[in-house]
């Protein structure tokens, strides 16, 4: 199991997202840009959905580095407070159930579900109510 | 300055032309546009032409005529064919010439567009995971939009039904049979909320445009069609883009926001005196959401304008009169200059079964890109 990119965790468990703050404006983005104008910033693990769609056909590959068997899959934009908002898959919840505004949390999925040594990448799931 | 005039306008057919380049395509749409003026190729000063994805348009000279032209190459993402508009107008503005081309062509493979993360600043990691995906921008645009604004999905159906209405009456268009509202909205979904009736599809064409000094048109005769306005703007902060890692919690304007009022400030008219309108529509929402962010209406207001039809043929602003991108697909150089030709044809009055009635006067035409670039002309007779 790998990761999909480098610096793009921190290493603290569970793992947050690494954003980067710009030096002078303050502005935050996401992943954090090799330039010295920013200073990376561990970014919070928690959020509410900004938006979304459903990923319903195979991207093109190259680049995709997904399983060629497809499935459809979510993606949306997850705002997370007075941070910045970042895109990223969504899992554990129905198509249907999604909605704009729910609470999420950060975790990791495979790429590809049925791989012996997945790639992993972020997503957001629904947040437990007891988790905080 | 002088003021810059449309005076031959050409079209390839849009859509699929297996066996011709998408350059010929071009030459196809010089060739009729310069038949069009009235003029030669001999005569033409200097041309800018745009092309995605179907080689250098410069190399045309081959078919068209070793003259020595200046041929400036232009790629600009989605806003090539604008840029080359934008380009070839201050040419003559700036009273160096007075008959100039600009041409846009491509013909892209069937399927979405493949693009790269190395060519949009992004880091590799971004296209493994499935990100470098047009149609995700346009569905999560959009969902946040009739979130924010009360739009509908019904609103999104009635953008493709009068697109295809539309396009039976242009002849430039691919799509031209009417789908209803029923079959639009119970179509395969492609990215939610859009069904495959609602986005465009990467296509082939090419179009050409001669412009001249206001003096050169009255030489030539031809009807004085007057580019008022041609801006074309990259993106301020907070504003949402095709193939964003992330976006600003504090958001803020669009390309096409500052495209727009800049042109309306040019032209020293106001949105309200626009007869007809062609806007970006690469998904059904994004005309919708365009028509706000060029001040056609407020945020919100669309949900009524489409359910009374507002922008109809016959509507307050027809937009979209060939059918736009939904209809006739996009070959990225050359989608910006369909839209000034098919508004040089309202213009006219040789819309035939899409004519705008009562002889408008006044034409707009937007484009959007990624990653944040727009690009506007409004045209007055």
């Amino acid at each position: 199991m790998r990761f999909i990119a480098e610096r793009l965790l921190t290493d603290d468990t569970p793992p947050r997202l690494i954003g980067g703050r710009n030096r002078v404006s303050g502005r935050i983005v996401f992943p954090c840009p090799s330039s010295d104008e920013y200073e990376p910033l561990p970014l919070q693990r928690h959020g509410t959905l900004w938006s979304y769609t459903i990923q319903r056909y195979r991207p093109k590959s190259p680049p995709y580095a997904g399983p060629e068997k497809f499935e459809p899959w979510p993606v949306g934009y997850v705002e997370l407070p007075g941070e910045v908002i970042v895109e990223a898959r969504l899992t554990g919840v129905a198509f249907e159930d999604i909605k704009i505004g729910m609470a999420l949390e950060l975790t990791q999925i495979p790429l590809d579900s049925e791989a012996h040594d997945p790639v992993m990448i972020f997503a957001f799931q629904p947040k437990d109510p007891g988790d905080e | 300055m002088n003021d810059v005039c449309v005076v031959g306008i050409g079209i390839h057919r849009f859509g699929r032309t297996d066996g011709v380049s998408g350059l010929e395509q071009g030459v196809v749409a010089v060739r009729q546009a310069l038949c069009d003026a009235g003029v030669e190729w001999k005569d033409i000063q200097f041309a800018y032409g745009a092309s995605d994805a179907a080689g250098n348009p410069d190399t045309m000279v081959e078919w068209l005529g070793l003259t020595g032209v200046q041929f400036i190459n232009v790629r600009n993402g989605c806003a090539a064919g604008g840029s080359a508009l934008f380009s070839a107008q201050m040419a003559i503005n700036s009273g160096q010439f007075d008959l100039g081309l600009a041409v846009g062509f491509d013909k892209h493979p069937r399927g979405a567009f493949n693009a790269l993360p190395s060519e949009f600043n992004l880091p590799d990691w971004y296209g493994e995971a499935g990100y470098m995906i047009t149609t995700q921008f346009f569905g999560t645009k959009i969902m946040r939009y009739m979130y924010e604004h009360g739009i509908s999905s019904i609103t999104l159906g009635r953008v493709a039904e009068k697109a295809f209405r539309n396009a039976v009456h242009a002849p430039h268009a691919w799509r031209r049979e009417p789908v209803d509202l029923a079959t639009i909205m119970s179509a395969q979904m492609v990215s939610d909320p859009y069904t495959k009736f609602m986005f465009c599809s990467p296509a082939e064409g090419g179009v050409a445009l001669i412009l001249a000094s206001e003096k050169k048109a009255r030489e030539l005769g031809k009807p004085i069609i007057r580019l008022r306005a041609a801006t074309m703007r990259t993106r301020p902060p907070g504003s949402f883009e095709v193939f964003a890692p992330s976006l600003d919690i504090n958001r803020g304007w669009s390309a096409t926001k500052l495209a727009a009022s800049d042109a309306f400030k040019i032209a020293g008219i106001g949105p309200e005196d626009i007869d007809v309108a062609q806007l970006q529509d690469t998904d059904s929402g994004a005309e919708i959401m365009h028509m706000a962010e060029n001040g056609f209406c407020r945020d919100g207001e669309q949900e009524l304008w489409y359910a009374k039809g507002f922008t109809e043929i016959d509507g307050k602003l027809p937009v979209n009169t060939d059918g736009g991108c939904l209809a006739c697909g996009e070959p990225i150089g050359a989608s910006g200059l369909r839209q000034v030709y098919e508004n040089v044809v309202q213009l006219r009055g040789d819309g035939g079964g899409r004519q705008v009635p009562g002889k408008p006067k006044t034409a707009y035409s937007h484009v959007y890109g990624a990653p944040g670039v727009s690009a506007v002309t409004i045209l007055e007779r």
